[in-house]
């Protein structure tokens, strides 16, 4: 039985492989995967930001209408990461639909599952590069993104990933940059803020433990505040499995008299802190960073356990900016849900690619080698407004330079700080 | 007789389809260039191929379910990737520098697994299963808190908090980070190291099965009482498949990591241990051909479904595809046309030796 | 104090535990197979308790004892009757063809179904995580300095409550004792005249029964929703049965709570870092000093 079962797999696999071999020969633009130009947006282009820079005259609008700049990005679609990978890709999908709908630079977009795993990244990075992809959003999440970045570096494809925060990204490539902030630069302004606001005097940390993002802003923070006299006088960690139960935390958080906890966590398991912490009666202040955006639109969420949470974040989706609220209007008729802050960087990510082509003078026949250099001088350059921040710049080291808002939650709505 | 020269025959016959299938991978990629995507997977593969040989060992040979194997997996790759990035000034040529990495990873794996063979093979069953699955997350649990340096004065250790940067030398450089892993990791594996070690697997392995030692072993799986009363040694023969197994799954843990610059312990979670149990029980247990093709085929499936824009229901028909393989395998009408058919081939076929396996509870 | 505390906190956790490691018991008695996808079963019944509760509660004037008690008591019985008809219709579409199959091949269907559960439910209900409310409300029973959230207090009535039930249902019913003589030798009690695949389907039915309330109560103490939710206190629960003896329906109830204690105080008193290998070192002691868990029994092996 063993052996027929054997001899089938092995000629499956002959099969696949033959079939698979011969599309990575020669890449034909038909076989590309065709989900992302056929959508249209639902949008008079009019409602567009006003600030895109495909407003400005295009000076190859003959090539650009015809052929599209191949937009390749990896991140979680399925699995326990799937909420940052989906959001970011439908996210990168509405912006691409806004500029092709402007008839100037087109895009393809082709995002790819990595279900958080550095391997499967590498896989659909290769995937990606076989569909002929010109420019990389590289990867969502961090560990995955390293992995990534180095095959963008080696491979000469430029990459500007929308939420990949960790240094390992950009150290040593000169051809990765990054929408969100570096993780270190969070949580040495979130230690600053406080200390600069007097919010408290203990401070408890809660962190996630096999968590580059969590772990990264921990770090800076804890060196920070001991360097401007905040005294931490609780740290505990949870870890993937642990995730639920938040109770012992709290209470040491509690007897240790912190009067501030801070949350260098996504939004998931801070709705849980803040639900656990109410009902054992604990009421701190509350500190988040840029993960903690997306609380208040959690589906079932009550916010008024969210009240007086500050955070430091780029983006809200409650902002009053027409940029802002058209994005989140289509993004609600698309997919139904309020978009988060990952969904905002690749929108971004999509922006400022559109805007660095434009001011290149790029053209979708030029090689992947060849834009890369060209982006690595716009991104090195330009000053770019999007919706997670005014007036950004990047430095040679891939990093962007922009001012997080803080923010503080009153009656269920972000309010400026 | 005749019975041994026919074993030796298959396992040459599995070493030359492997071969077989290195050089016409290599011959059609420099005539017809495969894709980066497959190309990009023919490491991992090999090193799946070995995981599941050497959990092949444990589960179908020796007959112990072991729910913890990519822990040994984690020891070996973190140990070996440790040592292969501080011995890039030592050893400037990079196949010397894989191999001596993947030697010391089989190493620190192999201590490992003789450390909890220990207490793992006095039990049986499914109390086996969940000790080897507590193992595997103590493991995982130990090396997202382990921080490890090194420097011109040697090694630096610490546990639960990053003690080692502020004490690093000059010039040192931060070898494991706690949960960050390692990154930043130099990429020297290459498709002719997994082949090299997929083979040197399969050699470890058939000669281990078909001598004394294997014998005692399988004897061992199908009768723990009997072979103790013949005055089988049950525990000492257990334990060598088990380190062997265990050692195995570290030089493919090394393997591994190196072809990808970044890792971290979650990786090697209870999900990698439970998957490469998917290959084998799929492959057959206790059968090496079988593990191959079905840790090959497993690996490429979900890959090979991205071509169809799937999407989110890609892993929704990874999982169908899963459950129909099983029970279509075990239908018993199949298996009895499949065993009818191969009796019309050669008539009076030996009971083959892989399928005692089947015995397991 | 403290002390007190983390023991409330820890038999609330580890009777969440204990309620899905009874489903967990439950099956691997009588169908003597590991249901890795018990675990999602229990996300399910989370999710069907999230859709009738929110789609509910509006309907009634705010604050009226109807609106308290309506939608949640349909959660529950939706719950239940959802995972009920899964729990059946998985067992006869994955399992019941696997019947003679070596237990290994079962094991890794089970998986198989768990894939499946958790990407159906992506694709159905998206990944963004749903919270729900709790069904007792938030009140808090206040002993001096110590609280206690009217959430744990049921949890650990209900646990209790459960595991008598299970108990008398399987001592004294004839479906019960069909379920026993079942575990015991499924050969001889088919030559009794028992039923054993409907037997079996019984078993599944109402361990998927257990599964929604343990996936109701779970998201009451733990509100966060997610197509993963189900996976780890699945892991958990498994090894709360080991721990116990699986297939003994006090030993899962008693593994379940030590092992929520152990994990709340390991946090608490060692390190939140370490305390998941603190559990499961406990685990492999007991296992090695106890082989067939606290209160296993330890089957003689015949020759």
């Amino acid at each position: 039985m063993k052996k027929y079962l054997a001899l089938l797999l092995a000629l499956a696999m002959v099969f696949a492989l033959a079939a698979c071999a011969n599309n990575g020969g020669n890449s034909t633009p038909s076989e590309a995967p065709s989900e992302a130009p056929v959508e249209t947006p639902s949008e008079a282009p009019s409602e567009a930001p006003v600030e895109t820079p495909s407003e400005a005259p295009a000076e190859n609008p003959a090539e650009g209408a015809t052929a599209a700049f191949k937009l390749g990005g990896t991140g979680p679609l399925t699995g326990p990461a799937a909420i940052y990978g989906t959001a970011a890709r439908n996210g990168a999908q509405i912006a691409v639909d806004e500029i092709n709908a402007l008839g100037g630079i087109q895009f393809e977009l082709n995002y790819q599952d990595d279900t958080h795993d550095a391997e499967k990244a590498v896989t659909a990075y290769n995937t990606l590069k076989d569909w002929g992809m010109q420019l990389s959003l590289g990867s969502v999440t961090s560990k995955p993104c390293e992995a990534t970045a180095a095959k963008n570096f080696e491979d000469r494809i430029f990459a500007l990933t929308p939420s990949a925060s960790s240094t390992a990204v950009t150290e040593g490539k000169d051809n990765v940059f990054q929408m969100c902030f570096m993780d270190p630069n969070q949580g040495s302004a979130s230690a600053q803020y406080i200390f600069d606001q007097g919010l408290a005097s203990k401070v408890a940390v809660i962190w996630k433990n096999d968590d580059v993002y969590s772990k990264g802003i921990r770090d800076t923070f804890v060196s920070k505040a001991a360097e401007l006299g905040l005294e931490v006088v609780s740290e505990t960690t949870f870890a993937d499995g642990n995730d639920s139960d938040f109770n012992v935390q709290l209470t040491e958080a509690k007897n240790a008299g912190a009067d501030l906890v801070f949350l260098p966590m996504y939004y998931t398991p801070a709705s849980l802190i803040l639900s656990q912490a109410d009902t054992m009666g604990y009421a701190p202040k509350w500190f988040g960073v840029d993960g903690m955006d997306g609380i208040l639109t959690l589906e079932g969420f009550d916010t008024a356990l969210a009240e007086g949470v500050m955070l430091l974040t780029p983006f809200n989706a409650d902002a009053e900016d027409a940029k802002t609220q058209a994005f989140v209007e289509k993004y609600q008729a698309q997919y139904g849900e309020v978009p988060n802050q990952f969904a905002a960087d690749a929108y971004d990510c999509v922006y400022a690619y559109a805007q660095a082509l434009e001011a290149a003078g790029a053209t979708p026949d030029m090689s992947a080698a060849d834009l890369c250099d060209a982006m690595i001088a716009q991104f090195t350059s330009m000053t770019f407004d999007g919706l997670t921040g005014e007036s950004m710049t990047w430095g040679a080291d891939g990093a962007v330079t922009k001012a997080p808002k803080g923010m503080v939650i009153q009656d269920g709505a972000y309010v400026g700080m | 007789m005749k019975r041994l020269s026919k074993q030796s025959r298959a396992n040459f016959l599995t070493y030359g389809g492997v071969i077989l299938v290195y050089v016409l991978l290599q011959l059609y990629n420099s005539q017809v260039g495969l894709s980066s995507m497959i190309q990009g997977l023919l490491i991992p593969i090999c090193a799946y191929v070995t995981m599941a040989l050497a959990l092949n060992l444990v589960v179908g040979v020796s007959g112990e379910l072991s729910l913890g194997h990519a822990g040994f997996m984690s020891v070996g790759a973190f140990s070996g990737t440790a040592a292969a990035i501080a011995l890039q000034e030592v050893i400037p040529a990079a196949p010397l520098r894989l191999a001596v990495a993947m030697v010391i990873g089989a190493a620190f794996a192999a201590l490992a697994g003789f450390v909890i063979g220990i207490p793992v093979l006095r039990l049986n069953g499914d109390y086996l299963a969940i000790v080897t699955l507590a193992f595997g997350e103590i493991i995982k649990s130990i090396l997202n808190n382990l921080y490890v340096g090194f420097d011109a004065r040697g090694f630096h250790f610490s546990f639960l908090a990053d003690t080692v940067s502020d004490r690093l030398a000059e010039g040192g450089k931060l070898l494991i980070g706690g949960p960050m892993g390692i990154s930043r990791i130099p990429i020297i594996s290459t498709f002719t190291a997994g082949v090299v070690l997929v083979l040197v697997s399969l050699v470890i392995i058939f000669n281990l099965v078909n001598s004394r030692a294997g014998r005692a072993i399988m004897a061992a799986r199908d009768n723990r009482i009997a072979a103790e009363s013949v005055g089988i040694n049950v525990t000492k023969y257990k334990m060598i498949a088990f380190v062997i197994s265990a050692a195995l799954a570290g030089a493919a843990g090394s393997l591994y990591t190196m072809s990808l610059s970044t890792i971290v312990a979650n990786k090697f979670d209870f999900n990698t241990s439970i998957l490469i149990l998917v290959f084998v029980v799929l492959g057959g247990m206790g059968n090496m051909w079988g593990a191959i093709l079905s840790a090959t085929f497993l690996t490429l499936l979900p890959e090979l479904l991205r071509t169809f824009n799937l999407d989110q229901y890609r892993m929704l028909v990874y999982a169908v595809v899963l459950i129909i393989v099983m029970i279509v395998t075990n239908n018993p009408l199949l298996q009895r046309t499949a065993e009818d058919l191969a009796e019309r081939f050669h008539r009076k076929k030996p009971a083959q030796a892989g399928e005692g396996g089947q015995s397991h509870e | 104090m403290t002390f007190l505390s983390y023991l409330i906190q820890g038999i609330s956790l580890g009777s969440i535990y204990a309620i899905i490691a009874l489903g967990y018991t439950m099956v691997y008695g009588i169908a003597k197979m590991l249901n890795f996808a018990h675990g999602d079963v229990i996300m399910v019944g989370g999710y069907m308790c999230f859709f009738a509760t929110s789609g509910l509660r509006d309907r009634f004037a705010d604050g009226s004892v109807a609106q308290a008690v309506i939608p949640n008591l349909a959660g529950l019985l939706l719950a239940m009757f959802v995972c009920t008809l899964l729990g059946i219709t998985i067992e006869r579409l994955a399992y019941k063809p696997l019947r003679q199959a070596p237990s290994l091949a079962v094991l890794i269907t089970a998986i198989g179904v768990s894939y499946f559960l958790q990407n159906g439910a992506q694709v159905l209900w998206s990944s963004n995580p749903k919270i729900c409310s709790s069904i007792i409300g938030k009140g808090v029973l206040s002993l001096g300095q110590l609280s206690i959230s009217h959430v744990i207090l049921l949890t650990v009535v209900v646990c209790v409550v459960i595991m008598l039930a299970l108990t008398w249902f399987t001592g004294n019913t004839r479906m019960g004792k069909a379920m026993r003589a079942c575990s015991e030798d499924k050969a001889a009690a088919q030559l009794m005249g028992i039923n054993v695949n409907a037997t079996i389907s019984m078993t599944f039915a109402i361990g998927s029964a257990l599964a929604a309330i343990a996936g109701v109560l779970f998201t009451s103490a733990y509100p966060t929703l997610q197509p993963t939710t189900g996976a780890l206190p699945g892991i958990k629960a498994f090894t709360a049965a080991v721990f116990g003896g699986i297939g003994s329906i006090p030993g899962a109830m008693l593994g379940g709570i030590l092992l929520g204690v152990i994990e709340t105080f390991a946090k608490g008193y060692i390190s939140t870092q370490v305390s998941d290998a603190i559990v499961f070192a406990v685990l492999i002691v007991i296992l090695l000093v106890k082989p067939a868990g606290l209160l296993g029994k330890q089957v003689a092996e015949k020759v």
